[in-house]
């Protein structure tokens, strides 16, 4: 039977340690939506996630009441639109008519974010997906929720490109449509390098094809239980340190199938993956940045970190991978800079760099991740900066993303507010010497050698 | 068996025990371990209960309990035993 001590240690990571499961995501396939008439098309879009999704959020609600954990957010993600739009969609517009059914949709149904405003472009474009990225700076300008991904390339297709040129100006274009709110809009859109179909993590979310019609992901998270634990090994040995990330990312994932398959249940929609990710917030003592500290460094960014990294992604995924029955989604430390109090004070301190963090999503679960930038950098800089980290995804046959937001008429040193779970963030430099005749070249970079497993 | 953990906590007063378990016999919850500690004053139990013939449900318990709780000036928590389940057992 279940003892005091276990219970007081379960409790105090809630409620003093900040232990939740970050977010519930259901994913909904829209490919049934098709149908060449606009009009029917947003009807049937509206129609399916209203069915679908109308008893999310209550659910999520009474799960976290049953189990006594918070769950701290309830998502949608859906087929990338691009793919449900292209029959019907004869301009950005028509695209931009999708995106406001999905930012209402996703209000009805209480949900706070929908992703899936999305292309999957990492061999060539089709007439649709340019489109859809062409309208994704006004898509973000006019909604609130619906979050936008672009996938640009892989370690089986090579980078596109043409579309990593195409996204450089989409994100300048963003931010501009969105100056009024320090940007916010390229907050919510990200591009991949091997997009995992299964994320539940926003803005990157959408209901990959390879999926059923429906499905529930789970997010976990714990930055702040982690570092807790390893408070208590203070100056042991690297196997103590490992085993201890180890036992706590179990404790923390098993949290995240037991919601899953709760809400699964209830919902009556089968159970997808958990994702084993450490995510943190702004809120103190929820930072991965702390846990790197906690390991030894005097800040995230010194020599060390990207090892610290390295290790820490590499436990929490032995711990996790255990706890549950299918894991999935990006799984691994998340580095964002607004999102972490802890990358914050790095940046701050002038620890921490862009090419450290570039360094660092070598071993790590994402990428450059919520990095404020200048807002004068040129449309090419953040195309070459995008095609860097998508090459560290193809050649290491892993998952990277960029969300960089620059912000336009701010420079280095002014701070930007995002509010909320998107916190705040020191504008950073960016190496300010040209890459515009490479990304103008054209066409694309083929798939590495190693992607010939056949 | 539908398992509950229940747990208070706060300033040490008279009665807290009762109060909760008079509650939890008037709607036919059966209580299976009780244990409690008090550290520098503050009040520490835990209580494991079996709902499977309850004339209340889960909501309404955890709403009592909250409520409860606001009277004496103590923290009443109410959570499915599966979480505690799911992290200390494999």
């Amino acid at each position: 039977m279940i003892n005091q001590f276990e219970v007081i240690e379960t409790n105090k990571m809630i409620e003093e340690e900040n232990l939740d499961v970050r977010t519930i995501t259901m994913g909904i396939s829209l490919l049934d939506c098709t149908c060449a008439d606009l009009d029917a098309c947003c009807q049937k879009i509206h129609d399916k996630i209203y069915s679908s999704a109308k008893d999310l959020v209550s659910t999520g609600e009474y799960i976290a009441r049953e189990f006594g954990v918070p769950i701290v957010n309830k998502r949608i993600s859906v087929t990338p639109i691009a793919l449900v739009g292209g029959a019907c969609c004869h301009s950005a517009e028509d695209f931009v008519r999708i995106a406001k059914t999905l930012d209402s949709v996703a209000k009805e149904v209480g949900v706070n974010f929908l992703g899936g405003y999305s292309a999957l472009v990492s061999k060539g474009m089709t007439a649709a997906d340019e489109l859809l990225i062409r309208s994704i700076p006004q898509a973000l300008s006019s909604t609130e929720r619906v979050c936008s991904s672009v996938n640009l390339g892989s370690t089986r297709t090579g980078i596109n490109m043409d579309a990593v040129k195409l996204m450089g100006e989409v994100i300048l274009e963003t931010a501009e449509r969105t100056k009024d709110a320090d940007s916010l809009g390229c907050a919510k859109l990200v591009v991949f390098c091997n997009a995992p179909d299964d994320n539940p993590f926003m803005a990157g979310a959408f209901h990959g094809v390879t999926e059923a019609d429906r499905i529930i992901n789970v997010g976990v998270s714990g930055p702040g239980v982690v570092k807790t634990a390893l408070e208590k090994v203070r100056g042991e040995n690297f196997e103590v340190l490992c085993e201890t990330i180890k036992k706590t990312a179990f404790q923390v994932t098993r949290v995240g199938q037991l919601v899953a398959r709760e809400a699964s249940k209830l919902l009556g929609v089968p159970f997808g993956i958990v994702d084993l990710s450490l995510a943190p917030t702004p809120a103190i003592g929820d930072s991965v940045a702390d846990i790197l500290c906690e390991i030894g460094l005097e800040h995230a960014g010194a020599p060390g970190t990207t090892a610290a990294l390295a290790l820490l992604n590499d436990q929490v995924k032995k711990g996790g991978v255990m706890a549950s029955s299918y894991v999935g989604g990006l799984s691994g430390a998340f580095i964002p800079v607004s999102e972490d109090q802890g990358m914050i004070d790095a940046v701050n301190a002038g620890a921490l760099t862009l090419e450290k963090l570039e360094a660092m999503t070598c071993v790590c679960s994402v990428g450059l991740d919520m990095i404020a930038i200048p807002g004068d950098t040129k449309a090419s800089t953040i195309s070459g900066i995008i095609a860097d980290e998508m090459a560290i995804g193809m050649v290491n046959a892993k998952t990277t993303a960029v969300r960089l937001i620059p912000v336009i008429g701010k420079g280095v040193g002014e701070n930007v507010e995002f509010g909320g779970l998107l916190g705040h963030a020191p504008i950073m430099p960016v190496n300010p010497f040209s890459c515009e005749a490479f990304v103008s070249r054209g066409g694309r970079i083929p798939a590495p050698i190693h992607s010939f497993k056949n | 068996m539908d398992k509950i953990i229940i747990t208070v906590v706060g300033k040490d007063t008279v009665g807290i025990i009762a109060k909760v378990c008079t509650y939890l016999s008037e709607n036919n919850i059966n209580i299976l371990d009780i244990s409690q500690t008090i550290v520098s004053g503050f009040f520490n139990m835990m209580m494991i209960a079996d709902m499977s013939s309850a004339k209340i449900g889960f909501g309404e318990l955890c709403e009592a309990m909250d409520a409860l709780g606001e009277k004496i000036g103590v923290s009443v928590k109410c959570q499915k035993e599966e979480i505690f389940e799911m992290m200390h057992r494999i």
